[in-house]
């Protein structure tokens, strides 16, 4: 009995130890990226073409609304990428898995630019709207310490060279940070302000028709994938650089070799 | 359609100028975010090539 439980024990975590492993995840992910390719492409175009042609016009705010199709899933992603970065730094100080720490390092420019994103189209959108490009107010501060954080994590894995330090400094950055998230999402309500409440809840039905919300959901959801298929991206090569001694990536390195220069390759051999 | 023609969609009422300022910088950042690691990868395959070529003479 006892053997038996901590043999099921083994079986359900081994995707778990797969997934610390650098070689599985290099083929898996390659597998996974043309499709979430695709899928962020499609559902980016789409939302943005119905956002931008077929939505109707805002009553009080006009067409200026319809940068809401950008600014709300660059917002979304920016603070989903950094709760992501923490539980990768809680993973990999826990159990200190390698791929933990190529995510959390990987994932923290791609957050800085959907922040950088989330501020610049908030600024374009509040200049018609408010009559102001920026105000410093709760959700506007918060965001722009949000990119601070970015900014440091990115200084803070540059600058120290030892990986392991650089690792586990960085978790740690990304764990107190993330206090950061609740205050964004919630500083249209404690405090107030100029900024509109969320566009979706889990809970509740969207404020706006259908075909203004539609389109929102569409770019929402292709910013994920892209984020998806950037992140993977960027893995993939660190991936690559960390185990460069390994045999399965000279394999790799031959294989693009013979992609584009098979005459000489093949002189070679 | 929300529009009447072409001309009005550029236009946006009185908005153009931000709706489309705010797409066109949406795409530029995307696509700064595919091309970097795109390019960071091929650089970094020919230059692992070249280390490996140059391991097998020696």
């Amino acid at each position: 009995m006892n053997t038996s439980a901590k043999a099921k024990g083994g079986m359900s975590w081994a995707w778990f130890h797969k997934l610390g492993s650098p070689k599985w995840f290099y083929g898996i992910s390659g597998r996974l990226l043309p499709w979430l390719s695709i899928a962020a492409a499609l559902l980016i175009a789409i939302g943005v073409v119905w956002g931008l042609a077929f939505a109707p016009p805002d009553y009080q705010q006009g067409n200026s609304f319809r940068i809401i199709y950008m600014h709300v899933p660059a917002a979304m992603l920016a603070q989903s990428c950094y709760v992501m970065m923490a539980v990768c730094g809680v993973v990999g100080l826990v159990w200190k898995m390698k791929m933990a720490d190529i995510a959390l390092q990987c994932a923290a420019p791609i957050g800085a630019w959907m922040t950088a994103l989330a501020l610049v189209t908030g600024a374009i959108w509040g200049k018609p709207t408010w009559g102001s490009w920026w105000v410093w107010d709760a959700r506007l501060t918060s965001m722009l310490i949000l990119l601070f954080l970015y900014f440091g994590l990115i200084a803070l894995g540059n600058a120290i060279t030892n990986r392991d330090s650089a690792a586990r400094a960085c978790a740690v950055l990304a764990i107190v940070g993330v206090i950061n998230i609740p205050i964004i999402k919630y500083s249209v309500e404690w405090w107030s302000t100029l900024h509109q409440g969320a566009t979706f809840s889990l809970t509740e039905k969207p404020a706006m028709p259908a075909e203004m919300w539609l389109p929102l959901l569409f770019t929402v959801l292709g910013f994920y994938c892209f984020f998806g298929a950037v992140l993977l991206m960027r893995m993939r090569l660190e991936v690559l650089k960390r185990e460069a001694r390994a045999g399965w990536v000279k394999d790799v390195v031959i294989k693009h070799l013979g992609h584009k220069a098979s005459p000489h390759n093949g002189a070679e051999r | 359609m929300s529009f009447e023609s072409f001309s009005d969609f550029l236009v946006m009422g009185k908005h153009g100028l931000y709706v489309w300022s705010a797409y066109g910088i949406c795409f530029i950042v995307l696509a700064i975010n595919v091309l970097t690691p795109f390019f960071a990868r091929r650089r970094y395959l020919q230059q692992e090539a070249r280390r490996l070529r140059r391991e097998s003479i020696t």
